[in-house]
């Protein structure tokens, strides 16, 4: 899909992203001609095995890695870096320890300069929406690997962005944990119309929060396929249980099997190579 | 249901591991005390603890061990905050700059482990024999765990917290006071509270060595008296300042450090 095919509405296009990594063994194509776009108020998820590029597509997007070929265009202006549209949350536990929830929750609204009693207000706002309410002056050591989540998440949707893009946000959490906080985001989402942009190689997951799934290859990483779910809005996990939500499961597990596969493989010769060359 | 048998289950302070330490530190005393009036050891190179132990009042009234507390304490002040400055921002410029880390960070550890006291006639040459002296002893040998533990501090923080920081197109400047300087502080924190400790150390040492200032000087007046009650005397106060500075230091650490 090229960026003038792209229906107007899209506030994200990825155009053929071409992502390579040199090693000893010689170059890897991590990511390989990946275009896509991402409609205004849209859930978009990415999809793939282990090693198929996701968090490396997250970087590109996210302006955190500049040596890549294609182009990646927010609102109508190509990206080179970090951009102001995008906020992000990523994987690992990002909270400042340093900081109250309040305080990591506010830390946008500081840089922007904005004097504190409004940005104490405001943070206020995004802590109950994330349901932090009565945590404000806690440490983040304090709170759960779930709530310390939500405080990034606050902490994103403080600065306003126009794209919400997150990585694997819940990778460390209980699958319980996950499927509340899923609900959470989703509710943050439909109440707000964010643009989303989901990393994931949860099916679940994805499934019930997207509009769209666009599912990739074992290494190199290339779009296999985008699967529209057509399920009904408002959602919540509860949807998990229908039967629609069961198809959809399978038809994407269906096309990932074979790369999960291809990855499995790929690992087990790596580590017999390894051996023989101890 | 509250009744009045009802307890607080709050966690108990637990006073047995102090109380045993004292009650040992007591029969210590109490077996040296019986050791010199035996006469199993000299009283001329050791003297009874119970005269060690008189001898405090004297300390405090004939000897000023107030005012020179404070003298050792004010040289140790100015050692320490020319080491926090100094040393923080050699060991930011160092972290800064790979080639100047890699070609230096060797040489800063090796001076943390040279006995830098027998440096002090350079400095009674440089600056005489005064309080200059004294405190530039203090001041370089805090000098190096500072500089590691900063550069040590600066590089450990998470690349996660950095990208967070670029995601929020931070500068350079706001990516170090916001991001890498916070996350570095514990881990600085104890760069600084072993320099100051080594600080004490050779402040004190150095006193002793030139005869000049605070509690080092006093221990080497007493000890040129052959006042050796007075000197074993002297001596028990400096250690028991250091432990006291140390405990201080230790719970100002373990409150900046954030929970994890």
């Amino acid at each position: 899909m090229t960026p003038a095919a792209a229906p107007a509405e899209a506030i994200l296009v990825a155009d053929d992203i071409i992502v390579q990594f040199d090693t000893p063994e010689g170059p890897i194509t991590a990511v390989d001609n990946v275009s896509f776009d991402v409609n205004s108020g849209e859930f978009l998820s990415i999809i793939g095995p282990s090693g198929c590029g996701k968090s490396t597509l997250f970087n590109v997007i996210g302006g955190l890695l500049g040596n890549y070929r294609g182009m990646v265009n927010v609102g109508g202006e190509t990206i080179s870096g970090p951009h102001k549209s995008i906020g992000m949350v990523f994987q690992e536990e990002s909270t400042f320890p340093w900081r109250t929830v309040t305080d990591n929750v506010a830390f946008p609204l500081e840089l922007i300069g904005m004097p504190k009693s409004k940005r104490i207000e405001r943070a206020r706002h995004f802590i109950k929406l994330v349901g932090l309410d009565g945590f404000e002056n806690r440490y983040p050591g304090e709170l759960s690997g779930g709530m310390r989540q939500r405080v990034s998440l606050a902490r994103t949707l403080a600065s306003e962005p126009k794209i919400l893009l997150m990585d694997e946000p819940f990778a460390a959490l209980d699958e319980q944990t996950r499927l509340l906080l899923g609900d959470k985001v989703l509710q943050i989402q439909q109440e707000l119309k964010q643009t989303t942009l989901l990393i994931t190689h949860n099916i679940t997951e994805a499934v019930q929060m997207s509009d769209r799934i666009l599912v990739m290859t074992y290494r190199p990483g290339k779009v296999k396929r985008i699967v529209d779910i057509d399920l009904p809005r408002p959602r919540t996990s509860e949807i998990v249980s229908s039967e629609a939500f069961g198809r959809y499961v399978a038809q994407i597990w269906n096309d990932l099997r074979e790369e999960a596969n291809r990855g499995m493989r790929d690992e087990e010769k790596n580590a017999l190579q390894e051996e023989r060359a101890r | 249901m509250t009744t009045g048998l009802s307890r607080s289950t709050g966690p108990r302070p637990d006073y047995a591991a102090p109380l045993v330490g004292l009650g040992s530190f007591i029969a210590l005393l109490a077996i040296v005390e019986a050791c010199i009036r035996l006469g199993l050891l000299n009283r001329f190179i050791i003297p009874p603890p119970s005269e060690i132990i008189a001898s405090f009042g004297r300390l405090f009234l004939e000897e000023n061990i107030v005012h020179r507390f404070f003298f050792t304490a004010g040289e140790c002040l100015v050692a320490g905050v020319m080491v926090t400055v100094f040393g923080i921002a050699v060991g930011v410029v160092m972290q800064r700059f790979n080639l100047l880390q890699r070609a230096c960070e060797t040489w800063v550890a090796a001076f943390a482990s040279a006995p830098l006291v027998l440096t002090y006639p350079l400095f009674m040459v440089i600056f005489g024999r005064n309080a200059w002296t004294i405190v530039m002893m203090g001041f370089l040998s805090a000098l190096p765990p500072v500089i590691l533990k900063t550069i040590e501090g600066i590089s450990g923080t998470r690349k996660v917290l950095i990208n967070v920081g670029r995601s929020f197109k931070l500068t350079a400047t706001q990516q170090f006071w916001k991001i890498l300087f916070p996350a570095a502080l514990p881990t600085i924190f104890v760069g600084i509270r072993l320099g100051l400790i080594f600080a004490l150390i050779n402040i004190v040492g150095t006193e002793f060595l030139i005869n000049f200032g605070g509690l080092g000087q006093l221990i080497n007046d007493l000890a040129e008296r052959y006042d050796l009650a007075g000197t074993y005397a002297a001596i028990c106060f400096v250690i028991l300042v250091s432990v006291l500075f140390f405990m201080t230091l230790e719970r100002t650490e373990r409150w900046l450090r954030p929970v994890d």
